[in-house]
């Protein structure tokens, strides 16, 4: 770890969970949204458990995928508008490493604590046990992609004024596969004799590809933003 | 005595279909000190950014000892020094944080940051968020970046705004130091900069 590379991975880290800790209503906003979406489908839709339980995957990769976007502005934002990310653009270090960085800490102050939640929000959308594990792997999987894949779209519109919509057109298509398989491998816990281990190997499989490519494109799109 | 040396040759720059400058050459060398001068809009900050490998050229090419900056080149990075516009400065993290942050991504310097915050009189300030300081203060934590990088090229946007009169003078003396010790700076600002023992190369930019 005596890597200048690695530790300037490691400062961002810690640069961004420190401003996270002291600028709290970034971090619990898109976790209050999601609780409230997923409870106001409970509350919305028909009270019988069976109709619940079977539309509860798909609530849950919804509301996680639009608690996602609706973070993600904030991942680049003020260093674009103090000028730091000038400095980031000119370290001499790796700028894949310092995304990656900025893309793991803003996933663990946005991403984690959506999984570490779901399973109680599963309980009120009536998922049965039995499927806890599908529900934690597949956000433990899938939010990381959501997180490295909104990375992209975030660079690319930063320049722009009004990028909220932009990201939205941007982003979502991108995320309707993690959607699927996310949702798909809840969904193959529910019966019997299904299997939820393809969709899971297709979400891991995606997470190795993002994490490999997703930070050059980003890196690639903020080094275009910027000029 | 090393030689450093940048060159413009034919730099065209536009913003949208607006042209910026046109065919601009110069030649900066170690010791010398390029002051860019020009009305608001006139492309300073443009071509601070194109010097900094910030942004590409629309026409013509840079070169850094003899070889053309390129946006990726660590090495090059590695040379300079970049103070821009908006200062770099994280509101959220104090004094002491963000010049632990700039020497964790940029080449260490020899200088320990308890030394840094004493010659920038913010001994004081350390332990205070950088959003709770006066511009002028957060403007010297912007500059510490430079003063104590040991880079060879120094950009600098309008280093002296927000600076009291004794910062002022500390910085002055500082660039002068960097410059005689085989350094080159680039540089926009409204105050006359006078640098005994230095060359100082003025380029007015018209739109």
């Amino acid at each position: 770890m005596s890597n200048p590379a690695w530790k300037s991975f490691i400062a961002m880290v810690r640069r961004d969970l420190l401003i996270a800790v002291r600028c709290r209503s970034e971090m619990l906003n898109p976790l209050f949204f999601y609780i409230l979406v997923v409870l106001m489908f409970a509350l919305a839709v028909d009270v019988r458990p069976s109709v619940l339980q079977a539309i509860a995957p798909g609530v849950i990769w919804v509301a996680a995928l639009l608690s996602t976007l609706l973070a993600l502005d904030s991942l680049f934002r003020s260093d674009f508008e103090d000028g730091f990310l000038e400095i980031m653009l000119l370290s001499p270090h790796s700028l894949y490493l310092l995304v990656l960085a900025k893309v793991l800490a803003h996933w663990l102050v946005t991403g984690l604590p959506l999984v570490i939640v779901a399973p109680l929000l599963a309980m009120a959308l009536g998922l049965p046990d039995r499927t806890m594990d599908e529900l934690i792997l597949s956000l433990l999987l899938g939010t990381p992609v959501l997180s490295l894949l909104g990375a992209i779209g975030t660079a690319l519109i930063l320049g722009l004024r009004s990028g909220g919509m932009m990201i939205s057109l941007l982003v979502l298509p991108l995320y309707v596969p993690v959607l699927i398989y996310g949702a798909g491998s809840i969904s193959a816990g529910l019966i019997d004799n299904a299997t939820s281990q393809p969709y899971l190997l297709f979400l891991a499989a995606f997470l190795v590809f993002t994490l490999v490519f997703a930070p050059l494109a980003t890196a690639a799109a903020l080094r275009i933003s910027i000029e | 005595m090393e030689q450093y040396t940048l060159n413009a040759n034919g730099l065209t720059c536009y913003r949208g279909d607006q042209c910026l400058f046109q065919a601009l050459d110069f030649n900066v060398q170690s010791r010398q000190l390029l002051m860019i001068e020009g009305h608001n809009g006139s492309g300073k900050t443009s071509l601070l950014k194109l010097i900094a490998g910030l942004r590409s050229p629309d026409e013509g090419s840079l070169l850094w000892n003899g070889e053309a900056i390129d946006k990726t080149s660590s090495q090059y990075r590695q040379q300079l020094a970049y103070v821009g516009h908006n200062d770099g400065v994280k509101r959220e993290l104090t004094v002491l944080e963000n010049l632990r942050l700039m020497q964790q991504l940029f080449t260490p310097s020899s200088h320990s940051c308890h030394d840094i915050l004493q010659q920038l009189n913010l001994v004081v300030q350390q332990d205070s968020l950088a959003g709770t300081l006066s511009a002028g203060q957060r403007r010297r934590v912007a500059l510490a970046r430079a003063l104590y990088s040991q880079t060879k090229l120094w950009i600098l946007d309008e280093p002296f705004t927000a600076l009291d009169k004794a910062t002022h003078e500390f910085f002055l003396e500082a660039l002068q130091q960097h410059l005689i010790q085989d350094g080159l700076a680039v540089m926009t600002s409204h105050h006359d900069v006078n640098l005994p023992g230095v060359s100082i190369q003025r380029l007015e930019l018209q739109t």
